[in-house]
């Protein structure tokens, strides 16, 4: 039976509800900002938001999501303007290949909706199942931190 | 300083002849200025020592003025992550006194760019960048001239920003050749943001496994069950819409979606042979026991004459792990073979060396085949090699169809390669006052790169062994200089304990280096009591780390809390992205340095996947401050990799300083401190 997905405001009929979230976005939706980095709900390369919870896209069946808001990365921007968090993470230069960061984003967005003000602390629980493997975890509290005072 | 060759500095590709001519530059380009900078063959990487029988002069680099106005720059470099991109626009934009803005920069397109050997080896910044700069320090000469003479105005008075430099050009097919005599600036050392940031963050920006091609398949690769089996058979089988190859040792499918693909691979009835294969825990006997003796690296004075100087001996053995790059983005390349030619993107540091062994693999010239290499997620001194690209060009052919192909996890954790695993042992002699006599220091396979120490020792042997390795190896950032840092940093702190000397005061006593001292006094003054210190030398930068940790009461688990690195590379060119280069590699190293092994046994990799094998996450992550020591009088060396190269030793030495347990194994707390 296919499936009714709603990303980024968009509504999408899936005739395969049994296939990966991710490979659905990355594949039919042409949506690539969400990555493949393990599989197995490991790095958080792949997260996107469902209903504001960050999820890992390649553990989850598009059929699992289906008639709910998902919003990629590619979603974020409002009215063509970085989101605060995307701003942050520019700003502090909170990259370095830049592979793990929609990810990276999308966490931190939706931390920063259930706690406006989060402490280092809670940003290290929340986050911790995201991998950088280029190591720049420093400046991706910091981006947070600083994110929070301007969201 | 190593005057050995590094083995595992991976091998040049073959000389290639560059295509393009005069008149193509500007069929590409359109009109306008455009320079092009020649430098004798040996200083562009690739000269006559292959017997090429070259042109004295080699392109290095050029650059084109548009009638737009815009600058584009065209370098061999590839953007892994290390923000090469950002630091050669910046280079650019600084030599022409424009904004950095209206600097394009298009790398690692074999096609567009010139030669290059590869981004590795830290060379981007110190060879690159001045390279970039003396063309555009013509283009801004040049430029000036035509504003002068047109407007008669004062020459000196003319900033390029404000002129409209696409007029002064307009419907002109300007040439200038130039060599490495035009004077140029030094860097500002001003920092700027990454200079394409916003692709990334908007995710916009598209890696290798993110492109698509019409009609594209996906291609998946069959692998066999442990290394060096070899494939016997292969049922021929027809799956409808796959395609099928097998080709000697390789066989893979292509199919319209990666699910398919999977399936595909998954029904095949493949027939191995299986080889006999090393167990892992023999690892450390087998390198050194199958070692060969080796060269000296460095020799002076006697070892036994120091010994029998010394008032004190130690001889201790050091081991480290195979570990994995594991880069983010795992290898992938997309095909397209189209009327004869091969066209290839793919995630690599040497672009030009996987157009050569493209081409060799399918027999066609070079000049038949293109790589293109969109900016990658990382690789670490990973990504050299050319496997997917061969895997996806070979179903690309069989399939008349483009294949993509991107390895998953699994695949990048086993079918890639490691950083080299090693032993390494130390003796050494010292006086009572703590003057070093004897250095005897022999490093089994993991390799030569910072092998020799910069300590004032009369009396030393230094020997790289090379050693058949169990598994596959090759380069990784800074080499083998983390393993030789960590048992020599290990080993000085060793014997300062044997002493009973401050650990920082004994490396003083032995060190006249200005530039090493300079360092470890800057964060022996930030560091606090008890922590661990370690300091060295690669590639031309100084890097000295101090690390203070934690250790969990119940658990044994290590905590590395606090970490001040002072780094000193030369003049600085972007003190922002240099810090984050620096921050990174500490996190990095802290993998390397407390959990990160690749486990093995019989041919089969035992933890390919980040549930198993463990890499640094948040909580890993500690405080960092980096202190930065500009020498505004020195060249700007490469900085993406020493950073690394003291953070474990200095670990390991706050380990001891808190619990008495010396650890000389890299990992060494992979499961917490056992009392
Ligand atoms: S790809 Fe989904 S968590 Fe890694
Ligand atoms: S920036 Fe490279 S993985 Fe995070």
């Amino acid at each position: 039976m296919p499936a009714t997905l709603h990303v980024n405001g968009i509504r999408h009929t899936i005739d395969t509800p049994g296939r990966s979230l991710l490979t659905i976005l990355r594949e039919d939706l042409d949506l690539t900002g969400a990555k493949y980095g393990c599989g197995e709900g490991q790095c958080g390369a792949c997260t996107v938001l469902v209903d504001g919870r960050p999820t890992r896209s390649c553990q989850t069946t598009a059929g699992a999501v289906a008639g709910k808001q998902i919003t990629t990365i590619e979603g974020l921007e409002e009215n063509g303007r970085p989101h605060p968090v995307q701003q942050a993470f520019l700003e502090v230069d909170a990259l370095q290949c830049g592979y793990c960061t929609s990810g990276m984003i999308l966490g931190a967005v939706a931390l920063l909706r259930k706690t406006p003000q989060p402490s280092r602390a809670d940003i290290v629980r929340a986050m911790e199942g995201h991998i950088c493997r280029c190591g720049v975890y420093p400046r991706i509290v910091a981006a947070i931190q600083r994110a929070k005072v301007s969201s | 300083m190593t005057t050995e060759p590094e083995r595992y500095e991976l091998a040049q590709g073959p000389a290639y002849r560059f295509e393009l001519d005069r008149r193509d530059f500007f069929q590409l380009l359109g009109a306008g200025l455009v320079v092009v900078l020649t430098l004798p063959a040996q200083e562009s990487g690739r000269g006559g020592r292959r017997g090429s029988g070259a042109a004295p002069k080699e392109i290095a680099a050029w650059l084109h003025v548009g009638e737009d106005g815009l600058v584009t720059v065209y370098t061999g470099k590839a953007e892994v992550g290390q923000n090469t991109r950002t630091a050669l626009t910046q280079a650019v934009a600084e030599e022409l006194r424009l904004p950095v803005a209206s600097v394009r920069l298009v790398m690692a397109d074999t096609d567009l760019t010139p030669f290059d050997m590869g981004t590795f080896g830290s060379m981007s910044t110190p060879q690159m960048a001045p390279q970039l700069r003396r063309a555009a320090a013509a283009a801004r000469e040049l430029l000036l001239d035509r504003a002068a003479g047109r407007h008669g105005a004062d020459r000196a008075s003319l900033k390029l920003e404000s002129l409209p430099i696409g007029q002064l050009t307009k419907g002109q097919k300007l040439t200038r050749t130039i060599d490495a005599a035009v004077p140029i600036s030094p860097p500002a050392g001003r920092s700027t943001h990454k200079v394409d940031g916003l692709a990334f963050v908007t995710g916009k920006h598209k890696y290798t496994p993110d492109l698509k091609l019409p009609g594209m398949l996906h291609g998946a690769v069959l692998r066999p069950p442990a290394f060096g089996a070899s494939l016997v058979s292969l049922e021929p089988q027809t799956l409808p819409g796959v395609t099928v190859v097998r080709d000697g040792p390789f066989a893979g499918v292509a199919a319209s979606t990666p699910e398919e693909a999977a399936r595909a691979l998954q029904s095949l009835r493949p027939e191995w042979k299986s080889a006999a294969q090393p167990k892992g825990q023999d690892l450390f006997r087998i390198l050194k026991d199958q070692a060969s003796d080796g060269r000296p690296a460095h020799t002076a004075g006697s070892i036994p004459d120091g010994l029998a100087a010394s008032d004190r001996k130690l001889v201790q053995t050091y081991t480290v792990a195979y570990i994995a790059h594991a880069p983010l983005e795992p290898r992938a390349a997309l095909a397209e073979w189209k009327d004869d030619r091969l066209t290839v993107w793919t995630g690599t540091q040497r672009p030009f060396g996987v157009r050569g062994d493209l081409a060799q693999a399918f027999g066609i010239p070079e000049s038949r085949v293109r790589v293109i290499v969109p900016d990658t997620g990382a690789g670490y001194g990973g990504k050299p090699t050319a496997e997917a690209s061969l895997e996806a060009a070979r179903l690309a052919r069989a399939s008349g169809r483009p294949v993509k192909v991107v390895w998953t996890r699994e695949e990048e954790f086993t079918w890639a390669y490691f950083r080299p695993a090693g032993v390494i042992e130390v003796s050494s002699g010292v006086t009572q006052g703590g003057l070093l006599q004897a250095w005897d220091f022999h490093n089994y396979n993991s390799g030569a790169s910072a092998i020799r120490t910069l300590y004032d020792v009369p009396n030393q042997r230094i020997v790289f062994h090379p050693a058949p390795s169990p598994l596959k190896q090759g380069s990784y950032r800074g080499l083998a200089a983390t393993a030789n840092h960590f048992a020599r940093e290990t080993h000085m702190d060793e014997l300062a304990h044997l002493l009973k000397i401050d650990p920082l005061e004994f490396r003083l006593k032995n060190l006249k280096d200005p530039r090493l001292r300079a360092v470890l006094e800057a964060v022996a003054a930030k560091a606090g009591r008890g922590w661990g210190i370690a300091g060295g030398f690669e590639k031309g930068s100084y890097v000295a780390t101090a690390a203070g940790i934690d250790i969990h009461p119940r658990t044994g688990a290590v905590k590395v809390t606090r970490v001040v690195a002072a780094f000193e590379c030369g003049a600085v060119v972007n003190p922002d992205h240099l810090k984050n280069q620096i921050e990174g590699a500490i996190v990095q190293g802290l993998g390397g340095a407390l959990f990160e092994a690749v486990d093995f046994d019989g041919g089969r990799i035992l933890n390919p996947r980040f549930s198993r094998y463990r890499v640094p996450r948040f909580s890993d992550a500690p405080e960092i401050e980096v202190l930065l020591l500009d020498r505004r009088d020195l060249p700007s060396a490469g900085a993406g990799e020493t950073p690394i190269v003291a953070i474990a030793p200095a670990v390991g030495n706050a380990i001891f300083h808190a619990t008495g347990h010396r650890l000389r194994s890299l990992p060494m707390v992979p499961a917490g401190l056992k009392s």
